[in-house]
């Protein structure tokens, strides 16, 4: 008893409340997750099903939260327009998808179709990250971070009317790829084709990323950049040149998820259709530990599996209704734990002095 | 005409005046040493020379080209290389990525890898850790490493911030030696430095600052037996 009161001595009421919450929220997940699999109601090609389209899913975050991640290494802002950026591309696409598709170009040619439409769509995507950084973001490089935050969303508001003033406000519809629409089987489990495609583009994409940032010297002058400006510069490395790259790369990157998201969830693509992507992209980031490339894929990922099986595992466990509507739910719930259990996310450090 | 002539800068962070009017000259093949106090403006000088701040007054100029606007990143090119205060090693790339960073403007593969041979040669230390994050290195390597990666752009200028800060004082004596050495193969090199006593004995030049204005310049053995060199920067009464 003497020894638990001089150990409890040097604890704040702050985390007791901390731990407190800490272990409510573990045996919530337990027991919620223990009476879902001692309920029988589903069976393991369930959640096998369920994580494999959470992969899918979670390749498109992760796609995004790559822009997040870059950005925020190198200039230690978070461009919260960049779920935007997401929609610029997705949203120009779209009336191009469907022209292909009326011409009958989609369906004859469907992977040079997707591969020119991806293209576009990064391109489309990139030009808006390089003005955004132009003309929002560079001339307040200098600023306290308080002020670029607060740009960030104020461009974040432009781009949903500027587009919706190019592209109207209505409800567009990516076509359907018939080649993609089959599904198939692995012993028990019905995978649909769209699914695989999705996440192994993605992959695709994003082990060029890490070739880019590992291998070429552009890379490594973004690492350097990242760490130290002056030192950088000082090296001849053009500081201005690396940023204007960084975002280039991180919108071509989240253009290309606009195309791969159409093919995924072909509806829905609107002018405010960035902004939830955008912050479940944003949560992948903080999840990964934001900063890091290898975090951000991690990170997406593993929020798209989460968000898929978490509302039956835990949700449905623990009595609640309607569980798949609560998807969202399961992914903020995941950046509130992230922040109380591993502040710096998974595979983030922790926050240097010159970070903080 | 030399090489380097600095005249008349005025510098400011904000509205700090910091530099009222520096001028020093350094000639083709001198150790030029710059000493004084805490925030006398060394540091700032180099900074200024080296494009990280621009003078509202004065201009400098390299071989006989102004360099008063010319951004930080254009420096190396032109053959002017900083060993940065504080070091400024990057802490996670690996020693190796350090010393080819130094190099980054350099198109020219073979020689890159002959300089940095030569580096190793120069600094066997770092070859041992060659494939070891930089962060992990004592005070001593990171030094090392920061003087092989500035001699990667085969400067003709050195700009050296305080190198034997923090350091032991062997470390010290070593990094005094190879300033010397470097200069035998050629390059001009302006120290800045607190410790006066090792900065004076290398230089064959030197200049004392004192709050933003340079209060005396001479050879490197006058100002040793300067009187109030002798008082104020070697501790000697």
């Amino acid at each position: 008893m003497e020894d638990l009161r001089r150990r409890l001595d040097g604890v704040s009421w702050v985390d007791l409340f901390l731990w407190g919450l800490r272990i409510v929220i573990i045996l919530l997940i337990v027991v919620g997750a223990f009476n879902t699999l001692t309920s029988g109601k589903y069976t393991i090609t369930t959640w096998i099903s369920l994580s494999i389209s959470g992969l899918a899913q979670g390749s498109i975050y992760a796609l995004i939260a790559l822009g997040y991640t870059l950005v925020y290494g190198i200039l230690l802002m978070i461009n919260f327009a960049h779920g935007e950026v997401f929609m610029a591309g997705a949203f120009t696409t779209v009336f191009i998808a469907n022209y292909f598709n009326r011409i009958g170009f989609l369906n004859t040619y469907p992977l040079l179709a997707i591969l020119i439409l991806m293209v576009i769509a990064a391109l489309v995507s990139m030009s808006v990250a390089v003005l955004l950084e132009r003309i929002a973001y560079r001339p307040l490089r200098g600023a306290p971070r308080l002020v670029p935050l607060i740009t960030a969303i104020g461009a974040s508001f432009f781009l949903q009317y500027s587009f919706r003033g190019f592209y109207g406000s209505g409800f567009q519809t990516y076509p359907t790829v018939t080649a993609l629409s089959g599904t198939f089987t692995v012993g028990k489990v019905t995978i649909p084709v769209v699914q695989v495609v999705v996440f192994f583009a993605a992959i695709a994409l994003m082990s060029g990323l890490y070739w880019l940032v590992e291998r070429t010297k552009m890379g490594k002058s973004m690492r350097a950049v990242s760490e130290d400006k002056e030192v950088a510069a000082l090296m001849g490395i053009d500081i201005n040149r690396v940023i204007v790259f960084t975002f280039a790369i991180g919108g071509m990157l989240a253009g290309a998820a606009g195309v791969i998201n159409g093919l995924y969830r072909p509806q829905g693509v609107y002018f405010f259709m960035g902004f939830i992507p955008g912050i479940k992209a944003f949560t992948a980031a903080v999840l990964g530990g934001i900063g890091s490339v290898p975090g951000a894929m991690l990170g997406g990922l593993f929020l798209g599996v989460i968000e898929s099986i978490g509302p039956n595992l835990v949700l449905e466990g623990l009595g609640i209704d309607g569980a798949n509507q609560l998807k969202d739910a399961i992914a903020f719930t995941m950046l509130v734990l992230v922040l109380i259990f591993r502040p710096q996310g998974i595979l983030g450090e922790r926050l240097s002095e010159k970070k903080a | 005409m030399a090489l380097l002539e600095v005249n008349d800068i005025h510098a400011y962070y904000g509205n700090i005046h910091a530099l009222k009017g520096v001028s020093l000259t350094v000639e083709k093949g001198e150790i030029v040493s710059l000493i004084g106090g805490n925030g006398a403006g060394k540091t700032t000088t180099l900074r200024t020379i080296c494009g990280l701040l621009h003078p509202r007054g004065g201009n400098i100029q390299f071989d006989g080209e102004d360099l008063s606007r010319v951004p930080a990143h254009h420096l190396v090119g032109k053959g002017i290389a900083m060993v940065p205060e504080g070091r400024g090693i990057f802490s996670k790339l690996t020693v190796q990525a350090n010393l080819e960073l130094g190099a980054y403007t350099r198109n020219d593969k073979a020689g890159i890898s002959e300089d940095l041979e030569k580096v190793f040669h120069l600094f066997p230390r770092l070859a041992e850790r060659r494939t070891q994050v930089a962060g992990t290195l004592s005070g001593g390597e990171q030094q090392m490493l920061a003087m092989g990666r500035a001699m990667m752009s085969r400067p003709r200028l050195l700009l050296m911030d305080e190198p034997s800060m923090g350091l032991a004082p062997v470390l010290v004596d070593l990094i005094f030696a190879t300033i010397t050495d470097i200069n035998k193969t050629g390059t001009t090199i302006l120290l800045v430095e607190q410790n006066a006593h090792k900065a004076l004995q290398v230089a064959s030049r030197g200049y004392v600052l004192q709050t933003g204005e340079i209060r005396l310049s001479d050879t490197a053995v006058a100002l040793q037996n300067n009187a109030e060199v002798r008082n104020l920067y070697l501790g000697i009464e």
